[in-house]
């Protein structure tokens, strides 16, 4: 094949690779692209960079193996030189050892930097919520402690508040994952992991599973609907209103492996995440296992139980996580 | 009795679906088809003396090749059911069980039973002869690796239409892999199938390294080594760090599930979570083990086909080393999103690009090897340059998945599916290809037909892209792996079509390198120099197919690419021929045993698959009676008259 055909070839393919990239840029169905929320946002930001940052890479790479393989191509009359025997320069290694040095020092600050961000609240004015997340085969399960309310299989949260989400599962491992609203965290049975995500705007967000967990896996999505503080209030006091109390009994039913459709609960057992979590805790210390939420905020001020509930948060940084596998 | 026949039938044969019946009959059809050759033409004695009992790193490679080959064509039988499911919102081609099996298998497949043996081959093919080696350090050893690998593999296919594929991924996470929610023999098939070819890629491992550090020509200084075999020493150097973490990690698993412990069960003090980190503590040096030596056969081909020598040696060496080092402290970053510390995650993300750094600095070693040189665009380079910009936006993309926070948002979705299989295709199947090419007149004698494999090329190429750009794009849409069937209101469906249609274009690639092969048995270009390329190692300076005991008089290397200073030297005219003084060979004799002690195995494995521990207990019994005959046999080896030297060598058209 001539060197001109090859180099048509890698043409194509270097506008295909940029076809699609550029393509991943517009349209709303791109979630991970259009954040809609801190969380979501600074990960945004990462990505961008990320993406800058390999680039100055990339391209020059792709271009100079281009350029290298047409002029050296092995044809009768290339002028180009040929040094059979040129095999060292201390100084071109040199160079190519530290770009790539440069580049991973510059990514590592920030991805270092996002890493330790993203434990906290995203938004420091504005005290969180909680909300426990259940993974069961194969739905999610959703329990409001302050407002002793839940949910299955859809999600309703105040736009503009943060929520600090304890996850867990009563089945295999699952992950919890809103892309609009922010990177996922896996649900493990006897652990609580913690995520802070929030939605700026009222909208609907799509979720999902994304850890594989058998049969009905593919089947395990929900919304997150998103609305104004006062009609997430009204809701819940709709809800407090019109649907049945949750029992241990409709629990057990739940659990059971099936894909069901969503519910809603006026109210359900009280503790029941807690023992979830502490039916696998298998003797470890449960207030390491687990942290107690807040107590139900009823008419409380939830200024004081948010605060509480930050202290308890930086104490402990990572609720649930079992580190004797990582740390020691 | 008649009921309890057809119940027994039912739960051990896989049954109610005719895809499975499909293949059902055409193993059988397979089988009877074999024997029937094999007995018309009374070539029962042959396979048995000449291949089931070989010793030969030769012949050990074809059999790996071959094995390789196919299940590449059973792996990739499997993507193109998947890709079929996935081509149209909420097809009903297979249902959720028949897929989560399928894309089970295909992952392991091709780790496990297509990219590790067909590095195998590589190994067992090229290291001796570039070394300046008549063999292996432990033949009959290597012989047990192949027979150990290829009864594994058999055990884990059989699967198929026997009780029933494993379908808790490829790496089998608990507590999903627990018999709670995976009763059924699936899993076992799982575990025993690679716990058996685990050993013999361990026992690989070892022989490499040990041939390696042993067994060069004289003169040949680990600073003079060709880079295929450094590559070599990085890979087995994984291997017999990593291979028996898998070993214990199965080994576990599997006591969970047959005897009741709780290693890895959610309850009873049991942590699903230690598996995880077991598991990539061996999955991810193994990404590396495959992916190594591909490294290593770029810059073979880069030197050979450009004529120039390999640009930045001993910065090649020490990449290759760093990786080998560093491999082992970023397995965490397969779970960053379970929840631990920020210091942890800090840590294993930033461990995760350095490996980057010395694999671009690779990149920048095979541009530069090219610059200044001469390129000839035969096949093994159409692959070594297809490599670099593939290889090169997977690596991109793979730093990328390092950056911690991003990956909250990329874990799991198709954009790591995009990834890896970006690195996987085009490091290792781009680079074992491009040495298969390379490689092969030298065992067999023939060249493979170019345009054939251009034809194969193209397709590959363009396919590769087609396929798998949509599939980064399918992530930032929240597609996640491992979906059986999504809903048109996701968006998905264009990308997915796409997507299919590049899988396939990648399907008929495969298809004109099966023609390729086929055609050039009969129509390839002979030959007859035995350097077909213009190489610039020893296994160049003999004949092509090379000759059971490899080298006539073992060579004596004074530089780095001897063969080429060789041919230089002869060039101009200050060449020193030495004489050539032959003497007798010393070889080892062929055996039976690791093929029988391989059966055993199988045996073992699958009594313990059913739980039928007496299969088992006969397994093991017969097992320890080959170790034991073994070590008794005190008859091994055998020379090689200097007369049939000459013979062979002159029969081949050499004068010695």
């Amino acid at each position: 094949m001539s060197g001109g055909k090859m180099l048509r070839h890698i043409q194509f393919w270097i506008l295909a690779v940029l076809g699609t990239v550029l393509l991943t840029g517009c349209g709303s169905e791109y979630l991970v692209l259009n954040p809609k929320g801190p969380v979501a946002e600074t990960q945004y930001n990462l990505i961008i960079i990320s993406t800058i940052l390999v680039a100055v890479i990339i391209v020059p790479v792709i271009a100079l193996t281009a350029f290298i393989v047409y002029r050296y191509r092995d044809t009768p009359g290339n002028k180009a030189s040929y040094k059979p025997e040129w095999a060292h320069s201390t100084t071109l290694e040199v160079i190519w050892w530290i770009i790539p040095i440069v580049i991973v020092a510059l990514l590592g600050y920030f991805t270092v930097r996002d890493i330790y961000l993203l434990k906290e609240n995203p938004n420091k004015e504005v005290a969180p919520m909680t909300i426990q997340v259940t993974a069961l085969d194969w739905k999610w399960m959703f329990t409001y402690p302050e407002q002793n309310i839940a949910t299955v299989n859809h999600l309703e949260i105040p736009a503009g508040v943060p929520i600090r989400f304890q996850v867990s599962a009563d089945a295999p491992m699952n992950s919890f994952w809103v892309p609009e609203l922010g990177g996922q965290i896996y649900a493990m049975a006897g652990m609580a992991t913690e995520l802070y995500l929030q939605a700026d705007e009222p909208g609907t967000f799509a979720g999902f599973s994304s850890n594989f967990s058998g049969e009905g896996f593919a089947k395990m999505q929900f919304n997150v609907v998103a609305k104004p503080k006062e009609e997430f209030d009204n809701w819940v006091k709709e809800v407090k209103g019109t649907t049945p109390a949750m029992t241990k009994a409709d629990y057990e039913e739940l659990r059971k492996p099936g894909v069901t459709d969503k519910f809603t609960y006026s109210a359900f057992p009280e503790g029941m995440f807690e023992e979830i979590v502490a039916k696998y805790g298998h003797g470890h210390d449960m207030d390491y296992v687990m942290e107690k939420p807040p107590a139900p905020a009823g008419d409380k001020s939830s200024n004081e139980t948010s605060q509480n509930t930050q202290q308890k948060t930086e104490s402990h940084n990572m609720p649930g996580m079992n580190h004797s596998s990582m740390n020691h | 009795m008649w009921e309890n026949i057809k119940d027994f039938a039912s739960t051990f044969f896989v049954t109610g679906d005719p895809l499975i019946y499909g293949a059902d009959v055409s193993i059988v059809l397979s089988m009877v088809a074999i024997v029937f050759v094999l007995t018309k033409y009374k070539k029962w004695g042959w396979l048995w003396r000449e291949w089931l009992t070989t010793v030969d790193h030769k012949r050990i490679g074809i059999m790996y090749l071959i094995a390789s080959l196919l299940m590449l064509f059973r792996g990739g039988v499997d993507a193109l059911l998947m890709r079929l499911q996935l081509a149209f919102p909420n097809v009903e081609f297979l249902n959720s069980d028949h897929y989560n099996a399928i894309f089970t298998t295909h992952g392991t497949i091709m780790i496990l039973f297509m990219a590790m043996p067909m590095m195998f081959a590589l190994f067992n093919m090229v290291v001796p002869l570039q070394l300046g080696a008549r063999d292996v350090a432990y033949p009959f050893l290597n012989a047990l690796s192949f027979w150990l690998f290829m009864l594994g593999a058999m055990l884990f296919n059989i699967s198929f239409v026997i009780g029933g594929s494993p379908d808790a991924g490829w790496l089998s996470y608990p507590p999903l892999s627990q018999n709670e929610f995976s009763p059924g023999p699936g899993q076992n098939f799982y575990i025993w199938g690679i716990q058996i070819s685990g050993i013999g890629s361990l026992a690989t491992g070892i022989n490499f390294i040990v041939t390696i550090l042993k067994m060069r020509a004289p003169g040949m200084k680990l600073s003079k080594m060709p880079l295929f075999s450094w590559s070599v020493l990085s890979s087995c150097i994984m291997i017999i760090f990593a291979f028996p973490i898998l070993t214990v990690t199965l080994a576990l698993l599997f006591l969970d599930r047959f005897a009741g412990a709780h290693f890895f069960t959610m309850d009873g003090g049991g942590n699903p979570m230690m598996y995880l980190n077991l598991i990539w503590m061996w999955g991810h040096p193994e990404v590396y083990i495959v992916v190594v030596p591909a490294f290593g056969i770029f810059s073979e081909i880069v030197a050979t086909f450009s004529r120039k020598k390999i640009f930045g040696y001993k910065s090649m060496v020490w990449a290759m080393m760093i990786i080998a080092v560093v491999s082992f402290f970023t397995w965490a970053h397969h779970f960053f999103t379970m929840g631990t510390s920020a210091s942890v995650i800090a840590f294993f993300a930033i461990s995760t690009m350095i490996v980057g750094i010395p694999t671009g600095v690779k990149v920048f070693n095979w541009l530069f090897t090219m610059y200044r040189g001469r390129i000839s665009f035969k096949q093994p380079m159409l692959w070594t340059i297809a490599f670099i910009p593939c290889f090169v936006i997977g690596g991109a993309t793979g730093v990328m998945l390092a950056v911690a926070p991003a990956d909250y948002q990329y874990h799991n979705s198709y954009f790591l599916v995009a990834h890896f299989h970006q690195v996987l295709i085009g490091g290792v199947v781009f680079g074992y290809l491009a040495g298969i090419y390379y490689w092969w007149p030298k065992l067999f004698g023939f060249k493979l037909d170019e345009k054939l494999g251009k034809w194969g090329f193209w397709f590959w190429n363009i396919g590769f892209y087609v396929c798998f750009m949509p599939q980064y794009a399918l992530g930032f849409m929240g597609m996640t792996r491992r979906y059986y069937t999504y809903g048109w209101d996701r968006g998905w469906a264009d990308m997915n079509l796409v997507s299919t249609v590049g899988a396939f274009m990648m399907g008929i690639g495969f298809i004109f390198q099966v023609w390729q092969i086929a055609y050039s048995i009969k129509n390839g270009e002979r030959d007859t120099t035995g350097d077909p390329w213009n190489g610039r190692t020893l296994e160049w300076s003999i004949p092509s197919p090379a000759p059971f005991y490899n080298f006539a008089v073992v060579p004596q290397v004074k530089e780095m690419d001897d063969w080429w200073a060789t041919k230089e030297a002869k060039a101009n005219g200050t060449y020193k021929e030495e004489p050539a003084k032959l003497e007798p060979i010393h070889m080892p004799k062929n055996s039976g045993i690791p093929f029988i002690m391989a059966n055993f195995w199988f045996l073992v494995g699958f009594g313990f698959t059913f739980g039928w521990v007496w299969m088992a207990v006969i397994g093991f019994i017969g097992v320890f009676a080959c170790m034991w005959a073994r070590s008794f046999q005190y008859d091994t080896d055998y020379y090689v008259p200097v007369e049939e030297v000459r013979r062979t060598e002159a029969s081949l058209g050499r004068v010695v």
